[in-house]
């Protein structure tokens, strides 16, 4: 491809230390996990301290796999994948860096604060409003990068992984704006603006599209130029790609309400949020079914490369988690699985299945490219992908189980109409499930290690010229 | 990548091909589909009232309760406790009365949770004695041996901090919870007496004030309660059973002690709506 000779003009520095980071962060994400799901399954883990109770650390978890390495991928993948699909140099490359420094120091603000107990108490957006502005502003600037090097492109059409990057940049604004709105007490609190069902509401429109718009948008975009990149062929179908892109830009926004289903809620939105809960089954295949037919032709790398084995998983994670969200969108389905487990086990198996997987499948395949190497070990990338996706099916059937049997539990009336279980009962019978989930979160943890250790033997290799240079068929 | 795109880009009549091509177009477009879902699940709740139906009852919490309140936010025990009964047969044996959407009005920020790893709290009020909170707090599985919970032995030994009681209810108030001046000038006073660490005085002035039926909020709104309509009395009480200081736990037991006992049901009445979607009524 003409983008070979282009590269040097690429400013792979930024990429570099996002992905770098990235890594990292699922490092310390995955084991503060892992710590917190042992403390559920053995709550002397707690230890009496304040700082490390599940309640103070659980936010540490999810901030730092979502934001920060999430985060750190998007950085990444975007800064790399919008300088190659418009073969131009970022734009306000200061500006760039300003926003990955920005979100870099949030990230360590958020290690100090929450543990302290300095936390807004909505989910996945616990930092106090400070921090909040050094996200936001940091997304600002990540935007006008974004956007003003697809202005410069050197081609006239924009392409589809930009659109959905885009529709991400976009739509994060709106919500962490909105869901965002305070008023401060003082540095270390603040009120929301919103009371009751409008807080709930306002939420869960920033909760499910925090997964929809960061998440899924985000990924489907990096997912768009990797996948036949790695796979080296032509996206399956660019109908299919207009089709679901714009499907999945309007739908998901709607089906936030899903998440409080039989609340207090005024029942036609909730009927809403459930009717376009089962319609997004539509674009979000779409997207699955063109990421999986990339591959025809070139099923053959399944065997041979285990980076491609993380991308196609992924995205067979995504088709069934896809699957699952609509299922537990519906009323009925959701009357049981509310409040349960299951809703974790979905959650995970798209964050560890979809989002880590076609991520890890990103990184290595950055890292390849901008360092002209390969990976200082191949066995470590195939032993990364099997120990992972071990402990994430672990994680999920964890899940599952202790979900479905706690919904039942709850639920279970004997024939004189007494309750057959007490509530400590459900928690009792959770134990084995809690301590099947830690380890299978542990494997994950032990995967990025790995990661960690291979990437930077493949960096100093790099350095001190003993490495492989990445042959010319893998770069074509 | 770009050689793929040089396909004519006209699907069903719309020409693709020139939003593709045209960054302003396409982010003119995006930024304003992503916006639709939003505005019209979440605005509608602020303007109608069957959203909220009117139920007497609901006050908002006291300077002591307000305090415990920023101790459950602060612990995140709303990432294992909900606070949002639904309407099942069995959450009502389990929790009582599903929960209504005016029992939280005041809830800056709502604390309803989405996950149950304890169970539902929504109505924990007066279900326990003090006696039970004190100890589950020190060591959960004392008195609940199956409990997963942390042990939150610190919080007796923890001296309340009030330096931001009388900011948080002013904050409050500029968001229309209907403290009022005397609410707020008073905190200090209100928050002692409740814990029962003055000489006793406080009391009747913070009875006054928390049990009253007339409510105006900053925009001059009024709830008013009618006369038959008496307000839950207020939990007045060393709630860590020590009267020689305010402790966090007496704070969070105030909170606790609270929950879900503000609204007098009755049997019989349907609290959510007619079968046309109306507001409940008597």
């Amino acid at each position: 491809m003409s983008t070979v000779a282009a590269k040097e003009e690429y400013n792979y520095d930024i990429v570099k230390f996002c992905v770098l980071t990235g890594i990292v962060m699922g490092v310390i994400g995955t084991a503060v996990g892992t710590y917190i799901a042992s403390e559920l399954a053995y709550p002397w883990l707690n230890l009496d301290i304040a700082e490390i109770s599940f309640g103070r650390l659980r936010p540490v978890h999810t901030n730092t796999v979502i934001f920060g390495f999430g985060g750190f991928l998007l950085y990444g993948a975007g800064f790399y994948m919008v300088q190659h699909s418009t073969h131009a140099r970022l734009r306000f490359e200061k500006l760039a860096w300003a926003a990955v420094a920005l979100w870099l120091i949030s990230m360590i603000c958020i290690w100090v604060t929450l543990p302290l107990g300095m936390t807004q108490s909505k989910e996945y957006h616990e930092p106090e409003w400070w921090i909040d502005l050094m996200m936001a502003t940091s997304w600002v600037f990540m935007t006008i990068v974004y956007l003003a090097t697809i202005a410069n492109r050197k081609m006239s059409h924009i392409y589809i992984a930009n659109w959905f990057f885009m529709t991400m940049l976009f739509m994060v604004t709106y919500i962490f704006t909105f869901n965002g709105m305070c008023i401060p007490v003082d540095m270390t609190f603040s009120y929301s603006a919103y009371a009751g069902i409008h807080d709930a509401m306002t939420q869960w429109w920033w909760g499910h599209n925090a997964v929809g718009f960061f998440l899924t948008a985000g990924f489907i975009g990096v997912m768009y130029y990797f996948v036949p990149k790695h796979a080296n062929r032509p996206i399956y179908s660019y109908r299919l790609s207009v089709l679901h892109f714009w499907s999945l830009t309007f739908l998901y926004v709607w089906v936030g309400a899903h998440h409080l289903h039989y609340t207090a809620i005024p029942d036609w939105t909730l009927s809403l949020g459930a009717g376009m809960s089962v319609a997004l089954i539509f674009p979000s295949w779409g997207g699955m079914i063109n990421g999986m037919m990339t591959m025809s032709g070139a099923w053959d790398k399944l065997r041979t490369d285990p980076v491609m084995r993380f991308m196609v998983v992924a995205l067979a994670f995504y088709g069934m988690s896809t699957f699952e969200g609509p299922l537990m969108g519906t009323k009925s389905v959701n009357a049981l699985s509310h409040y349960t487990d299951w809703t974790v086990g979905h959650v995970h198996s798209g964050a560890l299945g979809w989002n880590a997987m076609i991520a890890i499948g990103a990184m290595y395949h950055m890292i390849t490219r901008m360092w002209n190497t390969e990976m200082a070990s191949a066995k470590l990338v195939n032993m990364h992908f099997w120990v992972h996706l071990t402990g994430a099916v672990l994680y999920i059937t964890a899940m599952w189980g202790s979900g479905v049997l706690q919904g039942l539990m709850w639920r279970a009336f004997d024939s004189y109409g007494n309750l057959v279980y007490t509530f400590a009962d459900s928690v009792a019978a959770m134990h084995p499930f809690y301590a099947l989930r830690a380890f299978g979160g542990f494997l994950v943890f032990v995967g990025f290690c790995i990661m960690l250790y291979n990437t930077l033997k493949t960096v100093s290799a790099v350095k001190a010229g003993s490495n492989v240079a990445l042959s010319a068929a893998a770069k074509a | 990548m770009s050689d793929n795109n040089d396909k004519k880009g006209i699907i069903r009549g719309i020409p693709h091909d020139t939003i593709e091509q045209s960054l302003p177009i396409l982010a003119v477009f995006v930024a304003i589909l992503v916006a639709v879902g939003g505005i019209v699940e979440i605005v509608p709740a602020f303007y109608l009232d069957d959203a909220e139906p009117k139920v007497e009852g609901v006050r908002p919490l006291t300077p002591l309760e307000l305090e415990g309140f920023a101790i459950y936010r602060r612990e995140g025990c709303f990432l294992c406790h909900s606070q949002m009964i639904r309407p099942f047969r069995d959450e009502k044996e389990r929790f009582g009365h599903f929960s209504l959407a005016a029992e939280s009005k005041y809830d800056h920020n709502y604390a309803w949770g989405s996950k149950r790893t304890g169970p539902d709290i929504a109505r924990l009020g007066k279900k326990y004695t003090d006696a039970w909170h004190i100890q589950h707090m020190r060591a959960p599985r004392s008195v609940v041996p199956e409990s997963v919970m942390p042990n939150y032995a610190w919080l007796e030994e923890t001296k309340l901090d009030t330096s931001r009681t009388k900011k948080r209810m002013e904050v409050l108030a500029m968001m229309n919870v209907p403290y009022n001046a005397d609410d707020i000038s008073n905190w200090e006073s209100d928050l002692k007496a409740q814990a029962a660490v003055d000489d006793g005085s406080g009391e009747d002035a913070l009875r006054a004030r928390y049990e009253r039926k007339t409510w105006t909020n900053s925009n001059g709104e009024v709830e008013q309660w009618t006369d038959s309509f008496t307000p839950t009395p207020l939990n007045v009480r060393a709630f860590d059973a020590d009267a020689s200081d305010v402790t966090e736990l007496d704070a969070l037991i105030a909170y606790l002690q609270q929950l879900g006992t503000h609204v007098h049901f009755e049997e019989g009445v349907d609290y959510y709506h007619d079968k046309f979607g109306q507001p409940y009524r008597k």
